[in-house]
């Protein structure tokens, strides 16, 4: 088996499936129909992706292995998504300034992705960026309208940003499989949209009148398996119906 | 402070070559946030290629009381009715 690949694999793929499964909580219960319906689109678009990741990850893994078991049967400590799409849905404002630190970061990896030598991780890529650059618009234009509000929606959102910053580094480690397909055109080495990602957030936190923290104690950890204790929560909820059913379909 | 945002219509061309048709209506702060919830809302499943959002208020509709008036034209005058053309099979939205 490519062992690095399907690490790889996953590590893509756990990103958008937890932003998918945090965003599919609100279904029911947004601030508005309108916003429900939205965020749980994005959160439909992410399932949709990670759904393309996982077949490919189980062809490569083979035996037995499905996308269901693979998004389902897993432990905790063998999800690879980044502690930031793992934090909860404390108020709207953390919802939105969560999906947007994933989002701009998510949009820079695919536009490089879609140029990857495997030629399936460049299909999925190609066919995923016009949904995340949606999800950019959605999320980004949220930031401004909270952010540039009234006072307490500017509040709000200035402490969800405050909070979740801390999350963001972690999306520019690069790990061990990463940056052995990164050599042979494979994979992205995150590092390189670094700069690219915290000019892009800045630029729209000055449009909409907040300030970029300056705090330099990043959290990390979730590439590795290491989660924050919201995660046990998140999976247990998730994989409650394949543990208590095994096998059970539609 | 209005507690709830305004009503919008929402009007959709689903293809190039016809006329946008009201959908339904929603709620949003302003004709941004109109057209992005009428995206989600309305035209996830490639329903449209054109979307026009207009505040509900701005629309004057005629009174129901007065369809009279409005809608029932005289029957006996028939040359005021197009019913002695054959339109062509090819003409579909007429």
């Amino acid at each position: 088996m490519k062992t690095n690949l399907y690490n790889y694999i996953l590590e893509l793929a756990d990103n958008c499936l937890i932003a998918g499964q945090r965003l599919g909580e609100l279904c029911g219960h947004g601030p508005s129909l309108e916003t429900d319906i939205a965020c749980t689109n994005i959160s439909l678009d992410l399932f949709g992706q990670t759904r393309s990741y996982f077949q490919y990850a189980a062809d490569i893994k083979g035996g037995d292995a499905t996308e269901d078991s693979i998004a389902f049967l897993r432990y905790e400590r063998e999800y690879k998504n980044v502690l930031l799409v793992e934090q909860p849905n404390r108020d709207f404002a953390y919802t939105v300034a969560r999906q947007y630190l994933f989002d701009v970061f998510h949009l820079l990896l695919l536009e490089k992705l879609q140029f990857s030598q495997d030629m399936t991780l460049s299909a999925i890529a190609k066919k995923s960026i016009k949904e995340v650059s949606y999800h950019v618009r959605f999320s980004g234009d949220w930031i401004k309208r909270l952010g540039d509000g009234t006072e307490e929606s500017h509040e709000k959102m200035q402490a969800a940003i405050d909070g979740l910053w801390q999350y963001t580094n972690e999306l520019f480690e690069v790990t061990e499989e990463a940056k052995a397909l990164a050599e042979e055109g494979m994979g992205i080495d995150v590092s390189t949209i670094k700069d690219a990602y915290y000019q892009n957030v800045t630029l729209l936190f000055e449009e909409a009148t907040l300030n970029v923290p300056e705090s330099k104690y990043f959290q990390k950890g979730g590439k590795s398996g290491i989660h924050t204790e919201h995660m046990g929560y998140l999976l247990a909820d998730m994989q409650y119906m394949q543990r208590a059913y095994p096998n059970m379909n539609w | 402070m209005e507690k709830n945002w305004p009503l919008w219509e929402i009007f959709v061309r689903s293809k190039n070559g016809l006329e946008h048709r009201h959908f339904g209506s929603l709620h949003a702060a302003d004709a941004e946030m109109a057209l992005e919830n009428a995206r989600d809302v309305y035209t996830r499943r490639s329903e449209g290629v054109s979307i026009w959002v207009v505040e509900s208020k701005n629309i004057t509709a005629s009174n129901p009381e007065n369809n009279g008036e409005m809608f029932e034209p005289a029957q006996d005058k028939i040359y005021r009715h197009p019913t002695f053309y054959t339109l062509p099979d090819e003409i579909k939205h007429m």
